[in-house]
């Protein structure tokens, strides 16, 4: 489990999340939700450990149990290593840097490659791939993680319908297996068939819950005007003392 | 040079003692830099390779006024004062939140001029050997520096393979994943201060970087691929290592320019004709292929 204690995250002091409470109960599928400027790839990293909380606390899984699958555009694709190498890396949490990956690694790693459906890209170079089959390589490298938590930030970004239904598959196998997937998304017909929890970030929770409740109009305008408020001479919030 | 046949030209520089162990250090640091150079490349840190170079010469400098003229004292002088350069302009980078090019280029300027300052002020000290090298400076010590430090970085660079290139492709995930990023990037950034260091006698502090970065960036046009690249890299590097003191010698070159010179000369023929994303491969309108 997750928890949330009145969390705020900061970009240089002004909030990108202010005051967050709740929880990502284990087992539970979430799709966090909002405008651009929401808050919701600060609030992920942040569940990663990669940003710093400025107030409040945040009760984690704990290193080591958590995978991040990064947005696609912060990555280099045309890095110069094989595809197998790629998913490899998803090992490091059973190899560490110098432990050999073996054959039961190896059959792990090819496994990933095929479930996503990259069987005979093996050898092949990262720079050959389109942007679907990228993503499907990124997923393929989560699969061997085998984390508890997995943490995905705009998964379905620039792939195709058929690609993000192979990778919807995907996350539903990981959530019936039991795992806690929370994942960020502007595909609002998508999070309201597929996701059961909601939470609808706009530097505040506006909504956090079943989908059905959460996505209603009204909220989503309020969503993005609270988004888009930003002053330059915003006093100290009284909320922190 | 009549009748002594090619093989003759070839060979007639290294009977010279001093040749044949310049050309054994140079031959050892082949086999080290280039493949870091590689990883310069990859992770665009180009420029730190600069800073690096201009860093360690106020460290050698220091070393030969408090120790002599002693190899091992330059040495480590320089690799001091490389690693308080590289870790002072990495923290600089990250205070002023990434725009690190600035800082890096103010960090270098101020590290030369402090080297030539405090070199300009001892006697018995050559600033052109100093800066470019000198072939006639690889004496056994220098030998014994460039090959210890080629087999340090080659075990160091293996040891941190992995978790070198797994920081250098996503390390945010590699952090969420408990892997320490910044322990890797620090062991890197040692060896290659290590590299330039080992390097300084012959090739100078400032061309010392030319036998690192030439050869990896010429290698990007001989392989699509980090291995066939560090491979090509080393090759590349042993060619240009034997040319360039073969023209020092033939032309009274200082030894450092030389080499890089033939590292420049071999860099531009894979720009231009290299089977990976060369010159030659984007103006040759080939037939596209079926699938």
């Amino acid at each position: 489990m997750i928890t949330l204690d009145n969390v705020t995250l900061t970009h240089d002091r002004h909030p990108a999340v202010h005051h967050l409470s709740g929880r990502f109960a284990p087992g539970s599928l979430t799709a966090i939700v909002g405008p651009n400027g929401a808050g919701k790839t600060t609030l992920l990293r942040a569940l990663a450990g990669l940003h710093p909380v400025a107030a409040g606390r945040i009760q984690g899984a704990g290193t080591g149990r958590i995978a991040l699958l990064p947005q696609s555009a912060s990555l280099d694709r045309s890095f110069p290593i094989a595809c197998l190498d790629i998913v490899a890396m998803g090992l490091w949490s059973a190899c560490g840097p110098f432990r050999a990956i073996g054959p039961e690694g190896l059959a792990r790693t090819e496994g990933a490659l095929a479930a996503v459906g990259l069987k005979g890209f093996e050898r092949r170079t990262v720079g050959t791939l389109s942007a679907g089959q990228f993503q499907r390589l990124l997923f393929a490298r989560l699969a061997v993680q085998d984390a508890p938590v997995l943490l995905l930030d705009e998964p379905f970004n620039a792939v195709d319908a058929r690609t993000e239904a192979d990778l919807l598959a995907l996350i539903e196998s990981w959530h019936s297996g039991g795992r806690t997937v929370v994942l960020v998304s502007h595909d609002l017909d998508l999070v309201r068939e597929r996701c059961p929890e909601t939470l609808l970030l706009a530097r505040h929770a506006l909504a956090w819950g079943p989908t059905a409740d959460v996505l209603q109009a009204g909220a989503m305008r309020q969503a993005r005007l609270a988004a888009e408020a930003w002053t330059d001479t915003a006093p100290e919030c009284r909320a922190a003392a | 040079m009549p009748g002594r046949g090619l093989i003759g030209f070839l060979l007639d520089p290294f009977t010279a003692g001093f040749m044949r162990r310049a050309l054994a250090g140079c031959i050892a640091l082949s086999f080290a830099g280039p493949p870091l150079g590689v990883f310069l490349v990859l992770r665009r840190m180009s420029l730190m390779s600069d800073v690096l170079q201009h860093g360690i010469l106020p460290g050698v400098a220091i070393g030969a006024v408090t120790a002599g003229l002693a190899v091992w004292a330059m040495g480590l002088g320089g690799f001091l004062a490389g690693l308080l350069v590289a870790l002072l302009a990495g923290a600089l980078a990250r205070a002023t939140g990434g725009r690190e090019d600035s800082q890096l280029a103010a960090t270098y300027l101020v590290a030369l001029a402090l080297g030539v300052a405090i070199v300009s002020q001892t006697r018995s000290l050559d600033l052109e050997a100093l800066l470019f090298g000198s072939i006639l400076a690889v004496d056994d010590a220098a030998l014994l520096l460039m090959a210890g430090v080629a087999t340090a970085v080659l075990f160091g660079l293996a040891l941190i393979w992995r978790p070198l290139i797994m920081e250098s492709f996503d390390p945010e995930s590699l952090r969420v994943a408990g892997g320490r990023g910044a322990l890797w990037h620090l062991a890197f950034l040692a060896l290659v201060v290590l590299c330039v260091v080992g390097g300084f006698t012959a090739l100078g502090t400032l061309m010392s970087v030319g036998l690192v970065m030439l050869p990896a960036v010429a290698a990007r046009h001989w392989s699509p691929a980090l291995p066939g690249q560090v491979r090509a890299s080393v090759v590349l590097a042993i060619l240009a290592s034997v040319a360039g003191l073969h023209a020092s010698y033939d032309l009274d070159l200082p030894t450092g320019p030389a080499i890089v010179l033939a590292a420049g000369a071999l860099w531009i023929v894979s720009l231009s004709a290299g089977p990976h994303s060369s010159l030659a491969r984007s103006w040759l309108r080939r037939p596209h292929l079926a699938g």
